[in-house]
């Protein structure tokens, strides 16, 4: 059946939009990108460069100190395992990602969730943004990330922070607005300013809030980290990416594999983390 | 009587996006639901005027939705007013900026609230120094001042302890310490008590007033229970529907009802409403338990100076009175629990009767009467002295 009515041309004025700020933004974007680019390619390299079983060693030490001794075993096991799998150099390539989109993400989206739980006008336009971002199928990020950053590692970084950022600023905002109100009450009522009541009694209240959004951001930053390997990210996600083009199903298990483990140590550290700071 | 503190002059809230045309209405005397209905504005409080003296416990009272919570909070500016002025010390309130009235909320007021309000993730010591902390007074000299609001209240010791470790009497003690500690020039208590079990309301409320009688402070203190207003009140004001109905001294509004509202208020006191048997009660101070031996149960009693002990289980389930002759004749026999030699089956009370239930089995025995709750738990003792210092003091509000 023909639809007589002409389409609506969303695409072109989409596309317009997109052809305009890059002809007009984009040598700022790349320089950016080469800048942050080189830092990663630096970071990667050096990482690689240790011999694993001295990183494997301060990543335990991290999980046991900022977790517990059972998370510290479970670090130990899982990398060992990666070691062995010759899955090394992928999951370093992958960790940096996730620890910069992670960071941005968390620098960006956690002011924003501060903003969005005190003033309800911004709150009002952000929240329908955010619903936005997260129900758009994040494959779709990929393809204006390249034209700004170019292939590899920041356009995988870019549309990883624009997928992965929702649930900190959700849940900052949720946190904080879920401070009892007769506590608001009470430190207004001793004359508080707006920044005394924020730092010493709305984030302190949240922070078990914010940090199961941190917790999310990262595990969302993960999985698109290995989505991302189409437009050339490297890492666990570019193993599983060449196993899908060659059909090597052991291959992309065993891929696969890496990354569970990579989320599991990820989300153990940052629940204990949550966990540790509601406890005082 | 001593200087006016605040003044309160014409004073109206309105809820709501509009409230021009709620405010016309009011000045027609309409009521607070024609207005409802007319304009979907819910008004708090219609053109309220009193005055507050330096020194005084002003009591606010009403029933829930009478606007006295409004009306606290609007002496603060908790809430704005939509009309009227307020000052303190001749200090406007209401047009007050931003900087002056936070300055004016730290330096005049403290506030203490019904359901505490404490910071959960402070501990007692940190929760006293609050107000101090805002203020950024010095760290040691903010730590001593805390310590001493919390020595005032009773509560040495427990400066290290998060307030979800304390009962609720205790941590009301804690709301009242911050309220304190800063040393505030009017306190605001906002159903303070209300949220209390009778005997620690009680214990609290003379508490209040031995403090008062030290510190001297202005103090607007609001209840719904009028036992209450009358106990601790030097001037009650009585509210309904936004509207003071009666400003007066206790002994005026017992004996002046100033219309059917308030006079129905003091109805319900002489029906004994007033005089609950919880209002009367003291403290079972010691108990023995079942398993307990004469011996014990005897040196309780002699350290006590009493002739009978009431026995429960370690739940405080109520199980009967053992009497100093019994106990006796239990050691002479040389049986070891006083399981079979206490009185199982002694007439009880409940907390919430009114006091006359108490006459007849007065009359009967001269033995101590348990007050126990639904549960079947202990929760106090009255003996004739209770009944007889309770009925004189209730007597002299009268």
């Amino acid at each position: 059946m023909n639809l007589s009515i002409p389409a609506f041309p969303l695409e072109d004025i989409i596309e317009a939009v997109i052809a305009f700020l890059t002809d007009n933004f984009a040598f700022i974007t790349k320089g950016v990108s080469d800048v942050l680019e080189t830092g990663i390619n630096l970071l990667q390299d050096g990482l690689e460069f240790l011999p694993p079983w001295l990183v494997i060693l301060v990543l335990v030490f991290l999980a046991w100190r900022l977790a517990d001794r059972r998370v510290a075993i479970m670090t130990l096991f899982g990398l060992l395992l990666i070691w062995n799998l010759r899955l090394w150099n992928a999951t370093i390539d992958t960790l940096i990602l996730v620890i910069f989109s992670t960071g941005i993400a968390i620098i960006i989206g956690i002011p924003l969730g501060i903003t969005a739980a005190l003033s309800p006008g911004f709150n009002r336009i952000v929240m329908p943004i955010l619903d936005f971002m997260q129900t758009m199928p994040a494959f779709v990020y990929l393809i204006p990330a390249i034209p700004f950053f170019g292939l590899g590692p920041v356009s995988a970084i870019f549309s990883t922070v624009i997928f992965a950022m929702p649930p900190s600023i959700r849940l900052t905002c949720f946190g904080i607005q879920q401070v009892p109100g007769d506590l608001v009450e009470a430190a207004d009522a001793f004359g508080s300013t707006r920044k005394q009541k924020l730092f010493k009694l709305q984030l302190p209240l949240a922070t078990p809030t914010i940090m199961a959004g941190v917790n999310q951001t990262i595990m969302l930053s993960l999985s698109m980290v290995v989505i991302a390997a189409m437009i050339g990210a490297k890492g666990l996600g570019g193993e599983v990416w060449k196993a899908i083009q060659r059909l090597q199903p052991g291959k992309g298990f065993v891929a696969g594999i890496g990354v569970v483990i990579v989320a599991m140590i990820l989300d153990r550290i940052t629940q204990k983390i949550g966990r540790g700071n509601s406890c005082e | 009587m001593s200087e006016k503190k605040i003044c309160v002059r014409n004073v109206s809230k309105v809820f709501g996006p509009h409230p021009e045309r709620a405010l016309k209405l009011l000045a027609d005397g309409a009521d607070k639901e024609e207005i409802l209905e007319k304009t979907g504005q819910a008004v708090g409080l219609a053109d309220t005027s009193f005055d507050v003296y330096e020194g005084e416990i002003l009591v606010i009272m009403g029933l829930s939705g009478s606007g006295k919570s409004t009306l606290i909070r609007c002496l603060n500016l908790l809430n704005r007013p939509t009309a009227g002025s307020i000052t303190i010390d001749g200090e406007e309130l209401t047009t007050a900026g931003q900087d002056q009235l936070l300055r004016i909320r730290q330096s005049k007021f403290g506030m203490v609230f019904q359901h505490f309000a404490l910071f959960p993730h402070r501990t007692v010591q940190q929760n006293a120094a609050y107000g101090l902390e805002i203020q950024h007074m010095e760290a040691a000299v903010r730590a001593e001042k805390a310590r001493d609001a919390l020595k005032l209240v009773g509560l040495e010791g427990w400066e290290d302890s998060y307030p979800r470790q304390l009962s609720g009497g205790m941590q009301q003690r804690v709301g009242l310490a911050r309220a304190l500690a800063v040393d505030p020039d009017i306190l605001l208590m906002d159903e303070a008590f209300s949220a209390l079990d009778p005997l620690i309301r009680r214990d609290m409320q003379h508490e209040l007033i031995s403090l008062q009688a030290r510190m001297q402070k202005t103090i607007v203190f609001i209840t719904h229970d009028l036992d209450e207003a009358l106990k601790i009140g030097d001037r009650i004001i009585l509210m309904k529907d936004g509207r003071i109905v009666q400003i007066g001294t206790p002994e005026d509004i017992l004996e002046n009802p100033s219309n059917r509202y308030v006079e129905k208020f003091v109805e319900d006191v002489d029906k004994s409403k007033v005089l609950t048997i919880a209002s009367i009660m003291g403290r079972a101070k010691v108990v023995a338990y079942p398993k307990d031996g004469p011996r014990t149960a005897l040196h309780k009693m002699r350290d006590e100076g009493i002739s009978s002990i009431f026995v429960v289980d370690r739940d405080y389930t109520f199980r009967g009175l053992l009497t100093a002759d019994r106990a006796a004749e239990a050691v002479e026999h040389h049986r070891k629990p006083i399981d079979e030699f206490y009185e199982r089956d002694i007439q009880a009370v409940k907390p919430d009767d009114p006091v006359n239930t108490l006459f007849p089995i007065m009359a009967e025995t001269a033995k101590p009467v348990p007050v126990v709750d639904e549960d079947g738990k202990l929760q106090g003792v009255v003996v004739r002295g209770n009944l007889l210092a309770g009925l004189a003091e209730g007597g002299s509000n009268r």
